[in-house]
C-alpha cells in the first residue's frame, strides 16, 4: 500500500497515475541510541512534493528522532535518506537552506527580542540577503501575528507565542519544504486553527509540509497523506483517502425489532453484525446506506435511528497497532 | 526534472563572504549582562590597586607583587601589575565563562538545533564560536590594561618609564610594549579557551563546562607549583603566562616569550581539533 521509490532517483511511482517526485526519502533509516534503544527502525518514508503529510504517532514513537537525523542533527545508525532527491546530511549545506524546521518545541534566546531572535538566526544564514532581513523579519513575525510583540524579550512570551517566533522562523524564507514537529504543541484554539491555515497557505503555493502530530483530528483537517509511526516503525504511510478506505464505514440501527435487522442486514451482505439491545450495528462492504436503510424499512423493521459512520483515523491507527493511541513505551 | 519541480523556488547562492553571523555572535558576547559584568569586575582590579597604592605610605611598597614598587615611579605600572593579579585567576575565569558558554549554552537553551538547521555548519559554527571567545579574552586583557594606565597616569607620574632592567625608555616605548603583553596575554588566554571550547563541546550544561574549565586552570597552576613535578611545568599553559615580564627589559628577552607562543599554538591546535572531532559527529538531541 506505501508508495515505492526507485533508489538513487528523485522520482517514484507513488498510488496516483504518474512519476511524483520526492520532497522526502528515507530507505532503511535506523537510529539506534548508545543505551541500546532503537528509536527509529527502518523507516522508509515517502514524502511526495506538494503533499501535506501528517506524521502521526503518540508521543514517544520515534516521530522527533526521524526529524532530527532527516534534518542531520543527529547521524543514523543505518539507512540512507534524500530531500529533494539529494544524498543528506552530505548535501546539507545547499538543500537546508529550502527547508524551514521547527523541531521539538521553539527555542531561542530569552533575554533577546523575537526580531533580534530571527535577525541572528537570519545572519547565520549565508544564502539571506542582508539588505532584505527587515522586511522579511518583519513579514515573517506578522505572517504568526506576532507583529505587535516584535521588540518584547521571548521571556515575555508565552509558550503559544513562542510556537508562534518557531514557525517565524521557519517562514524567513521561501521554502519548498516545511518541516513541524508538532507545531499546534501549546497554542490556544484559535492558534490552532492559524496554524492550520497557514500550512494549507503555504502547502497552496507550493511548498511540502511534513507535519508532526500525536493529534489524530489534527492530522484529519490539514493533511493529504498520512505515516504512522508506532514504536520506532512506520507501520503506514499513503494517501489519507487510502488510509480511510483500509476501514469501512459501519451503519448503526436503532430499532424495537433487532432480531429482524440483523437478519436484513445479514442478507444484505453486511459483515461483522453485532446486536446489543435494541443496537445492531454491522460493517458496509459496498452497498449504499440509502439501500441499507430502505431495506431495513422494506422487511417492515421499524427504523428508529439509522447513522453511518465514516472511519475515523483513530479506528484505523487502532487497527493498525492493535492497541490505543497512548504514549509508546 | 517533473512539472512539480519547476514550482521549486530558485536555489539562493551562498554569499562567498559573510560576516553577519560573525557580528551577531560577538554582540551576543558584549552584549550579554553577563559578560558585561564580568569585564566590569576586571576594570575594577587596576582602581583598587591604584588607589590602594596611592593611599599608603610611599615608603612601604618595598617587596609585594611584581611591579607594584614600580607604580609610584609611573603610572603605566599600574596596567602591568594588575594584568599580573588578574592572570592567575580572574582572567582564566572570565575566560571559562564565554568559553565554556559557547556551546554548551547554545545547547542547554536548544538554540543549537535552529542554527544548525538553518543551516551553519558545524565547523563554521565553532570557528565563530571560537573567534568570539577569543574576542573577549581581549576585550578583557585590553580592560584591565587601558584602565590600568588611565587611573595610573591620573594618580601617578607619566614621564620616563624605567623599565625592570633598570634603563629608561619614554612613555611611548612603553605603551608600545604593554601593547605587546596585551597581545601575548591574549594568546595564552586564546590557548586556554581552546580547552572551554572542547569542554563545552562535551557537556550539555553550561554551568558545567565553566567550572570544569576553571578547573582546569586552577589545576595547571598547582601543578606547575609541585616542585617534584617540575620537569612537566613546561608543557603547562599556565608556566608561560608571567613570562610577559620579559618583554620589560632592554633588550627584549624574547625566549620565555617565544616558548610560551609555541605551547600555546600547540595547544590551540590540539584542542581545536579535539572539539571539531568531537562537535562534527555530535548528536544533537537537545
Amino acid at each position: 500500500m506505501t508508495t515505492t521509490a526507485t533508489r538513487g532517483s528523485d522520482t517514484g511511482t507513488g498510488h496516483q497515475a504518474g512519476p511524483v517526485s520526492l520532497a522526502v526519502q528515507s530507505s532503511g533509516l535506523t537510529k539506534r541510541f548508545r543505551g541500546g534503544q532503537v528509536a527509529v527502525d527502518h523507516v522508509d518514508l515517502n514524502v511526495p512534493q506538494g503533499a501535506v503529510y501528517g506524521f502521526l504517532g503518540p508521543n514517544g514513537s520515534g516521530k522527533t528522532t526521524t526529524i532530527r537525523v532527516l534534518l542531520a542533527l543527529i547521524g543514523a545508525t543505518a539507512g540512507t535518506h534524500r530531500l529533494f532527491g539529494q544524498p543528506m546530511p552530505a548535501a546539507a549545506a545547499t538543500v537546508l537552506p529550502r527547508v524551514g524546521s521547527l523541531v521539538e518545541g521553539p527555542a531561542f534566546h530569552l533575554h533577546l527580542s523575537g526580531a533580534a531572535n530571527l535577525a541572528r538566526l537570519d545572519a547565520a544564514d549565508r544564502t539571506a540577503d542582508p539588505k532584505t532581513a527587515r522586511r522579511r523579519i518583519d513579514g515573517a513575525l506578522d505572517q504568526v501575528g506576532l507583529g505587535a510583540a516584535a521588540g518584547k524579550r521571548v521571556r515575555a512570551y508565552s509558550l503559544g507565542m513562542k510556537q508562534r517566533l518557531g514557525i517565524a522562523a521557519a517562514l524567513l524564507q521561501p521554502r519548498d519544504l516545511l518541516v513541524l514537529d508538532e507545531p499546534t504543541n501549546g497554542l490556544d484554539p484559535q492558534g490552532t486553527r492559524e496554524v492550520r491555515t497557514l500550512v494549507s497557505r503555504l502547502a497552496e503555493d507550493g511548498a511540502t509540509v511534513l507535519v508532526s502530530s500525536h493529534l489524530l483530528s489534527e492530522v484529519e483537517q490539514m493533511c493529504t497523506h498520512v505515516g504512522v509511526m508506532h514504536i520506532g516503525k512506520l507501520l503506514w504511510q499513503g494517501s489519507i483517502d487510502d488510509l480511510r478506505s483500509q476501514q469501512s464505514a459501519r451503519a448503526h440501527v436503532q430499532t424495537v425489532a433487532p432480531t429482524n435487522a440483523v437478519d436484513v442486514l445479514e442478507r444484505l451482505g453486511l459483515t461483522a453484525v453485532t446486536r446489543n439491545g435494541g443496537d445492531v450495528s454491522a460493517e458496509l462492504i459496498d452497498q449504499a446506506p440509502e439501500d441499507v436503510c430502505a431495506a431495513l424499512v422494506d422487511a417492515g423493521v421499524p427504523v428508529r435511528r439509522f447513522v453511518v459512520d465514516a472511519p475515523t483515523l483513530e479506528d484505523v491507527f487502532v487497527s493498525l497497532t492493535g492497541e490505543g493511541f497512548d504514549v509508546s513505551g | 526534472m517533473s512539472a512539480v519541480d519547476a514550482m521549486l523556488a530558485p536555489a539562493r547562492p551562498q554569499r562567498a563572504v559573510s560576516t553577519r553571523f560573525m557580528r551577531s555572535e560577538l554582540s551576543m558576547v558584549f552584549r550579554r549582562r553577563r559578560n558585561q559584568v564580568v569585564l566590569a569586575v576586571l576594570a575594577l582590579v587596576p582602581l583598587l590597586i591604584a588607589i590602594a597604592v596611592k593611599v599608603s605610605s610611599p615608603h612601604d611598597n618595598n617587596g609585594g607583587p611584581q611591579f607594584f614598587n614600580h607604580i609610584t615611579q609611573n603610572g603605566i605600572f599600574v596596567a602591568f601589575a594588575a594584568l599580573t593579579a588578574v592572570l592567575t585567576f580572574f582572567l582564566p575565569l572570565a575566560v571559562s565563562v564565554v568559553a565554556g558558554d559557547a556551546v554548551a549554552g547554545e545547547s542547554h537553551q536548544g538554540t543549537l538545533r535552529y542554527l544548525l538547521t538553518v543551516p551553519v555548519t558545524r565547523t563554521r559554527l565553532l570557528a565563530v564560536k571560537y573567534a568570539g571567545v577569543v574576542a573577549f579574552a581581549f576585550a578583557a586583557t585590553a580592560t584591565v590594561a587601558v584602565v590600568g594606565v588611565a587611573i595610573g597616569l591620573i594618580l601617578f607620574p607619566g614621564d620616563t618609564v624605567t623599565l625592570l632592567s633598570g634603563t629608561s625608555v619614554s612613555l611611548t616605548n612603553a605603551l608600545g610594549r604593554l601593547v605587546l603583553v596585551v597581545l601575548y596575554i591574549t594568546a595564552s588566554m586564546a590557548a586556554f579557551a581552546a580547552i572551554g571550547l572542547f569542554v563545552s563541546t562535551l557537556v550539555e550544561a553550561p554551568v558545567a563546562a565553566i567550572a570544569a574549565t576553571a578547573g582546569v586552570a586552577i589545576a595547571s597552576q598547582i601543578l606547575d607549583n609541585v616542585p617534584q613535578l617540575h620537569a612537566v611545568g613546561p608543557y603547562l599553559l599556565s608556566h608561560w603566562w608571567t613570562s610577559f615580564g620579559d618583554l620589560l627589559r632592554t633588550p627584549m628577552e624574547t625566549g620565555g616569550v617565544v616558548h610560551g607562543l609555541v605551547v600555546t599554538l600547540v595547544y590551540v591546535v590540539f584542542f581545536c581539533s579535539l572539539a571539531w572531532a568531537r562537535f562534527a559527529e555530535k548528536d544533537v538531541s537537545s
